[in-house]
């Protein structure tokens, strides 16, 4: 603070600080009493200069009035105080000698003055800062508006973009706004939609409440709702919806609009609708599959008392044979036309025909009456297959086995019905096919070890309950071990060790004979070659395995036989397969392929059982087998003393003529010397049998033929 | 219906809005006939108001001119409204011209206003964001650009906390910002409170209820609760007083009796 010297610069202090004091009350500064002093003071110089001049000069006034405003004395009291203040001090403290009359006049118009520029710079400030706020507030809209038409952008953008259809109406259901995904789901231009009402919109298929919870929602009663709903589309097709409509209602929460949100599910739908017939129909026939007959099964077997039940079980006799021998094209066109034909045999209301897989087929019938019923339909389905069925120019005969189950629903569960059915359907097979036997409960014990058996195979297979006993084949000339022959025995686990001859025509039957037979053939030749390495001073040691029929068919018999060859590192020669004479009974020479391309490696093919079937002596020269097993029936005969002539002389002209064809002779059962020693007069070549050896493990093999050698 | 994140708040001039009540009460003209309506039923109540504010200015200047004695030269003022006269900017820059602040408010059009006001003064800049969300003040451009929060920084929370509820954890959030300063830095604040107010509590209550219609509660806060705020700082004497005792310049005797309703402090971090 600069200090007044005394006198007149003193007074002037005096007048500043009455004024401030005056004031400062109802200023708005945030100064203090001091500082505003401090504020007033130039203007209080001005003032008294102002008295003093020689010129009275009235804008000194106004600026000064216009000062105070500057200083945030905005308040209409700072103006009343200041000129009470002035008036009354002014020419008291600054007025010094001078004429007061003349002072007191400029005085009270400087006071005008300032009056006039405080009014003035007060409205200036005013506007401008009323301009200033108006500004601001338009800055800040403008802020907001951009960020709004951002939204609104972002908005539309997702309006769209959207995947899902999105469409706004009006509460009289007029379409005010669609989307993108909408137009391109009803296949329809915007200017289609627009102008259109909601209600427009129905379809058959509406749900009864569709349309009263469109009316809540319109009403204001219901904020949402959500339903699966069908619209045509102008093509006519219908376009399936999950469809959501949202009230949206208005600041105060009245409704405004409703907002319809859709997800277009057609394809969905069809999938599922296809999924669930798909799950419920046999792909090649388009017969009810499985799942469906056993859902059919169980709604039968649960019905109400008084229901009856009626199965037929169908198996077709043969249908591998065709299969195999015409390939699975024309088996499954065979397959199609019985389907075909046992379809129309169960039209009546409550029968069905499914398909259970390969050749299986069922038909029940439901009802009061089945006991009757039943009989007929197993009678008409045996009627459908008596004519013959063209598959590629060839009349098929076809023939089926058909299990009948019967009975009272409520008793037994769709699985015990399938298997009395199937059991009963095999005692049809046995008896010799193409016919059908009613089930009964003894038949179905009897049957069961059978059936038991046969759905016991394949599990069987894959936890190695099989195993393989080697019977050796000894040089009639020598007596040497010359190899053995590989046989079957299943380790079954209820029925202790079991023989080919009780599963090898189950395995046959089901298709198990081919990765039975694969089996057997890789330990077989896998021994062979172990007896190779640790045994070769003995001579070359060749190993017997059997071929099923059903085996000589199989596509992959020859590379499966090179593979396993091969993978164990054994000549074709240590190899001779057996095939039986009946397996070759008419074969023609595509049958014999196979046949022949082994031969031709170097692997040995023998007839076995030769001399219990046709035994077709001409045959033999086509056949590429060079070996010839007699079977065991002619040995019998020879067990006694003396033998029977007319069979030696049977032997002697077989052994003669297969010799004359370059054919070995092997004969089995041989169980004395007596006969070993006949044999031998009569040529044959090699034997096997209980004289020699029993069928035992592979190491029993080793002590033969050591014995033999070293012997 | 709840508003999503993206729809920006409206502007409703229509709608009162403290930062111009105040600048009505301070005889500025930066307001509406809305504002002034409520201003002077407010006043109806408690006469006095326009000296409360005076005051609080008056308080505000003098901690400015103290932290800047104190060497400080960085600034944050929360809830700057619409700065008429007197701003800290204008304090701190006569007092060292190389002094920074930012200005920091919620009301769209303060911000809009602020920014009118300091174009060209580059050592001053405008945030808008909320005292309820600290972390978006201190993720500002304008604090990134103008403050160096190593370095002490006065905060100002003037005529501020008042308008923050309890439910909106006022005391949370000036414990954010405390956390984000650098030590040696100060706490500016004042705070409405029935203590002081030269009236009948009911009376007080009248001016209250106006802040109420107009959706910005007046949370009065007793002593005790002010000075809650200042918890993790040393207070700077002479303490949490009616605001003229604060460090006086001259007799605060003369002061009008209103003046001395609420209380301010200053606080130091360690």
């Amino acid at each position: 603070m600069r200090a007044e010297p005394d006198g007149q610069p003193d007074r002037l202090r005096r007048f500043a600080t009455i004024w401030s004091r005056a004031v400062f009350p109802v200023t708005s500064t945030s100064l203090t009493r001091p500082e505003f002093e401090e504020q007033l003071l130039p203007l209080a110089r001005r003032l008294s200069e102002a008295l003093h001049a020689r010129i009275l000069d009235l804008d000194e006034g106004r600026a000064v009035g216009a000062a105070l405003v500057a200083a945030h004395c905005t308040d209409p009291d700072a103006l009343t105080r200041t000129l009470d203040c002035v008036d009354a001090y002014l020419v008291l403290y600054c007025g010094g000698d001078g004429d007061q009359e003349e002072l007191r006049a400029r005085s009270s118009r400087l006071q005008h003055a300032m009056a006039a520029g405080f009014a003035g710079a007060l409205r200036q400030r005013t506007l401008a800062e009323q301009e200033a706020i108006s500004a601001a507030a338009l800055q800040a809209q403008g802020v907001v508006a951009q960020a709004l038409h951002a939204t609104e952008a972002r908005f539309r953008a997702v309006f769209e973009g959207a995947a899902i259809g999105i469409g706004i109406a009006d509460l009289e259901g007029n379409i005010l706004q669609v989307n993108g995904a909408l137009l391109r789901m009803f296949g329809i231009t915007d200017t289609m939609a627009y102008g259109r009402r909601v209600q427009e919109w129905t379809h058959p298929e509406d749900a009864p409440q569709t349309w009263k919870l469109y009316e809540e929602l319109v009403r204001g009663e219901r904020e949402h709702y959500h339903v699966e709903k069908a619209f045509y589309r102008p093509d006519g097709t219908v376009l399936w919806t999950n469809l959501t409509v949202s009230l949206l209602r208005d600041a105060d929460g009245n409704p405004q609009y409703q907002l319809a949100l859709m997800e277009d599910t057609t394809e969905r739908r069809l999938l599922n609708l296809r999924l669930r017939y798909e799950a419920t129909h046999d792909a090649l026939t388009g017969l009810p599959n499985r799942t469906f007959f056993f859902e059919r099964l169980e709604k039968a077997l649960g019905a109400g008392r008084g229901q009856r039940y009626g199965l037929c079980y169908l198996d077709l006799d043969g249908f591998k044979t065709v299969n195999d021998s015409l390939g699975h094209a024309a088996g499954d066109r065979l397959l199609v036309e019985v389907a075909d034909r046992l379809q129309a045999c169960a039209t009546a209301p409550g029968e069905m025909v499914a398909r259970l897989g390969g050749d299986e087929f069922v038909a029940l019938t439901t009802g009061a009456d089945t006991e009757r019923e039943v009989d007929e339909l197993a009678a008409r389905i045996m009627n459908a297959l008596i004519a013959p069925i063209s598959i590629d120019g060839r009349e098929l005969t076809v023939r089926g086995s058909i299990g009948i189950v019967e009975g009272p629903a409520g008793e037994r569960s769709p699985a015990e019905v399938l298997r009395s059915a199937d059991i009963t359907m095999y005692r049809a097979k046995s008896a010799g096919g193409n016919r059908f036997e009613l089930a009964d409960e003894e038949a179905d014990a009897r049957a069961i070890t059978r059936h038991g058996l046969t759905t016991a195979l394949p599990a069987a297979l894959d936890r190695g309950e099989f195993f393989i006993e080697y019977q050796p084949l000894v040089h009639l000339g020598d007596g040497s071990v010359r190899g053995a022959e590989a046989l079957v025995r299943w380790l079954h686990p209820q029925h202790g060790i079991l023989g080919p001859d009780r599963f090898i025509p189950l395995a046959e039957h089901t298709g198990l004979i081919v990765p039975l037979g694969r089996w057997v053939l890789e330990q077989s030749v896998r021994q062979a070659r172990e007896w190779r390495e640790r045994y070769d001073d003995a001579g070359p040691l060749r190993i017997n395995v059997n071929l099923s029929p059903c085996q000589l068919t199989h596509p992959g018999l020859v590379q499966d036989t090179v593979d396993i060859l091969e993978r164990a590192g054994v000549e074709p020669d240590a190899l001779c397969l057996e095939v039986t004479e009946s397996a070759l009974i008419g074969a023609d020479d595509d049958l014999l392929k196979p046949l022949r391309r082994l031969a031709e490696m170097g692997v040995d093919i023998a007839l076995d059982d030769f001399g219990t079937g046709y035994s077709n002596l001409a045959n033999l020269r086509r056949l590429p087998v060079s070996i010839l097993k007699l079977d065991r029936s002619f040995t019998q005969s020879m067990q006694q003393f003396p033998a029977d002539p007319v069979d030696l002389k049977i032997v002697e002209g077989i052994v003669s003529l297969a010799h004359s064809l370059d054919l070995a002779v092997t004969v089995e059962g041989v169980e004395t010397g007596a006969q070993a020693e006949q044999l031998r007069i009569l040529g044959c070549d090699t034997a096997q049998g209980w004289y020699y050896a029993r069928p035992g493990p592979p190491d029993r093999l080793h002590e033969l033929a050591l014995v033999d050698a070293t012997g | 219906m709840e508003r999503p994140a993206w729809a920006p708040r409206s502007i409703d001039i229509s709608v009162p809005s403290v930062s111009r009540i105040y600048d009505y009460y301070l005889g500025g003209s930066h307001n509406f006939e809305v504002d002034r309506e409520a201003a002077r039923k407010a006043m109806e109540f408690m006469p006095g108001l326009p000296k409360i504010m005076q005051a609080n200015r008056a308080f505000m200047r003098r901690a400015v001119r103290f932290a800047a004695d104190e060497g400080i030269d960085q600034f944050l003022d929360v809830g700057s409204g619409i700065p008429t006269f007197g701003n800290v900017h204008e304090v701190a820059q006569s007092a060292n011209s190389g002094a920074r602040v930012v200005y920091v408010d919620h009301d769209p059009v303060a911000v809009a206003h602020s920014q009118a006001v300091l174009a060209g003064n580059d050592g001053a800049g405008v945030v808008a964001a909320d005292l309820r969300k600290p972390r978006e003040i201190l993720a500002s451009a304008e604090v990134e650009r103008l403050i160096d929060l190593n370095r002490p920084v006065a905060l100002l929370l003037v005529a501020i906390l008042h308008f923050v509820e309890d439910a909106d954890d006022p005391y949370e959030a000036v414990a954010e910002l405390r956390d984000a300063l650098a030590p040696g830095s100060l706490l500016v604040l004042t705070h409405a409170s029935y203590e002081g107010i030269p009236l009948p509590a009911e009376r007080a209550e009248g001016a209250v209820d106006v802040y109420k219609d107009i959706r910005n509660p007046l949370i009065m806060r007793s002593r005790e609760e002010i000075a809650r705020f200042f918890e993790g700082y040393d207070m700077v004497e002479p303490g949490l007083v009616p605001p003229p005792v604060w460090r006086p310049q001259e007799a605060p005797e003369d002061e009008d009796p209103y003046a001395f309703s609420g209380f301010a402090g200053v606080g130091r971090t360690a």
